[in-house]
């Protein structure tokens, strides 16, 4: 499995960075060593293994489902580039 | 007289309880000291006013019989712990201006036993790095100077960290440790630094990596301070899903200083052939002291370790291009603007994340993107299980684990800048604990050729940092680390 600059830019894509042209190259090139060098792995049969999600051998807590928090709103506002009337304000997304 | 900023956690409470001083006045030495250690850039943030005003109801509370633990005792705080109404950055452009409205948990902890903090210090930028040369602050210098002069990365991802302390800017830090940030720095500058069991130390407000593997924890001068400000650090914690509720022992008593009859397994797999002599010289040393201490050594087998690294780079940015995606320009921090919400987006994280930050996001989506989660996330997570299996199967018959804690000694500034997977094999023998969820800890044994720190690594099995320190506390004791860096960041050779 070899990455190219097309997959390159549509990677960027998905993780909504905005990767320049004539950078693609370069981040091909280091992504398919790093990509050729972690295939070491499929050495290994793991027909039998089951996936690790977590170490912690513990179940999920569960908790009354009541309110225990909120009305933190400004706090929540606080750090924002940009606020309107309350709410978190993005670039206009329906003409 | 010895410096205020020389004792060890242990000995500056022994001082406050014995009204030697007064955190007030150890505190102040401290602010000197971060004040005239700028070079090393270390610190992102200081918070001396803050700083003199925790003191000051530390001593209160020693007054009044009402101290805690850790009361008076001046503290860095790794700029990765979110820390209310301070500036908390991650080492991040795109965190800019980011002052959480919240206190981490661990953080709290520490100031719930009366710790003082005296800033934030630097790391790699989101703790991805083993050399603190990402941070958007600037690269951090390690206190110890190779016996040429040259300068040396302090290590990372807890870079800062590990410099205030060594350099005595702080009594103690804290880190967090993904791969090996806590183990590495403290190796690279002669210290002490502990990677709890995953699950011992919330995770709650500490900045998320990879979040199956972040670990917070102290980096100290001491094992017997480690063994205090973990015991302050650790603990149960309902906003944090992953945190394990069982009580915390007291970590200090653990110290007998006696491991007659515990078995120390010793794994033939960490014997790798490029490694430097001197590092399995340091080895060889430590298996004979812990003989000498009357421990049994055993050899071990974990068969899986030369897999570990490449699952960890699968797994970890895995995690990270999830955890990162909050950064978008809406919430918090950094915007940069765009003609769209999208191209907002892509602006904002292109100029707020930098080369490493990028390189691993990108890996990360690759590796859970349609097509090839299968053949590369999913069997990393697999991998894992066989990783973390060989942990248990060589506890069935030692205690702990000896190995070094890294390849070599500090290297250089821009020494592995060039190849990400030379930057990576730094992390070769604290990255198999990180993926089995066990604790570790460096212990300063030895100086290299060059007259660097290098540093002796124990494993332990899953919430026993009680054994993992007893065992420190004798290779410490045996190893009998005095060296310190000469001055020459205040040109003070007091």
């Amino acid at each position: 499995m070899s990455v190219d600059k097309e997959t390159v830019a549509r990677i960027a894509h998905l993780a909504r960075i905005n990767v320049p042209e004539e950078s693609l190259e370069s981040i091909a090139g280091d992504l398919n060593n790093i990509l050729a060098w972690v295939d070491q792995l499929s050495e290994v049969n793991t027909d039998d293994v089951e996936p690790m999600t977590s170490v912690v051998h513990a179940r999920l807590r569960q908790r009354e489902d009541v309110v225990n928090d909120g009305g933190k709103r400004d706090a929540v506002l606080k750090n924002a580039p940009e606020t309107e009337h309350g709410f978190f304000a993005v670039p206009k997304v329906l003409e | 007289m010895t410096k205020l900023t020389d004792l060890s956690m242990a000995d500056a409470l022994a001082g406050l309880d014995n009204k030697d001083f007064t955190s007030v006045e150890l505190t102040e030495a401290y602010v000197a000291a971060v004040e005239g250690g700028t070079s090393i850039n270390a610190y992102t943030t200081q918070t001396p006013e803050k700083a003199l005003e925790m003191a000051a109801a530390a001593d209160a509370s020693r007054a009044a019989g009402t101290a805690g633990p850790m009361a008076g005792i001046p503290l860095a705080i790794k700029d990765l712990y979110c820390t209310e109404g301070v500036l908390t950055t991650a080492s991040s452009h795109i965190l800019d201006g980011f002052t959480p409205a919240y206190e981490s948990t661990v953080t709290s902890n520490l100031w719930r036993d009366g710790a003082v903090m005296l800033g934030k210090v630097s790391l790699d930028e989101f703790a991805m790095g083993s050399s603190n040369e990402t941070s958007f602050y600037g690269a951090v210098e390690n206190p110890w100077r190779a016996g040429d002069g040259k300068s040396r990365v302090p290590g990372g991802s807890s870079g800062g960290s590990a410099a205030a302390v060594a350099a005595h800017m702080a009594v103690a830090a804290t880190g967090t440790d993904t791969g090996g940030s806590i183990r590495q720095p403290a190796s690279f500058c002669g210290l002490v630094g502990i990677k709890p069991t995953y699950g011992r130390c919330s995770r709650w407000g500490v900045i998320a990596f990879a979040s199956s593997l972040d670990q917070p924890g102290p980096i100290t001068r001491s094992v017997k301070d480690a063994a205090i400000m973990l015991g302050s650090m650790a603990g149960y914690d309902a906003k944090d899903s992953t945190s394990i509720d069982t009580p915390v022992p007291d970590y200090a008593a653990a110290l007998t200083g006696d491991i007659r009859g515990l078995k120390v397994g010793i794994p033939k797999e960490y014997r790798l052939d490029d490694a430097p002599a001197e590092i399995l010289a340091l080895w060889d040393q430590g298996v004979d002291w812990l003989k000498a201490a009357g421990a049994e050594i055993i050899d071990i087998s974990l068969p899986h370790t030369k897999y570990a690294l490449p699952t960890y780079y699968i797994v970890a940015p895995a995690e990270a291009s999830s955890n990162l995606a909050r950064y978008d320009g809406v919430k918090y921090g950094l915007r940069v603007p765009g003609d769209s919400l999208d191209s907002m987006y892509a602006n904002t994280r292109a100029e707020g994340f930098g080369d490493e930050v990028t390189r691993r996001i990108l890996i990360g989506t690759y590796v859970l993107s349609a097509g090839y989660y299968d053949a590369y996330y999913l069997k990393a997570q697999k991998l894992r299980t066989l990783i973390a299996q060989d942990f248990e199967n060589a506890y069935a018959s030692c205690d702990v684990i000896l190995t070094p804690t890294a390849p070599s000694a500090a290297f250089g500034p821009g020494e592995n800048a060039d190849d990400p997977i030379s930057m990576y094999l730094n992390d070769v023998f604290t990255v198999p604990a990180s993926l089995a969820g066990v604790p570790g800890i460096s212990i300063p044994a030895g100086l290299s050729g060059d007259g660097l720190p290098l540093g002796l690594q124990l494993l332990g099995k899953p919430f026993d940092e009680e054994t993992v320190l007893r065992v420190a506390g004798v290779l410490e004791e045996a190893a009998n680390f005095t060296a310190q860096p000469n001055n020459w960041w205040t040109g003070d050779k007091s």
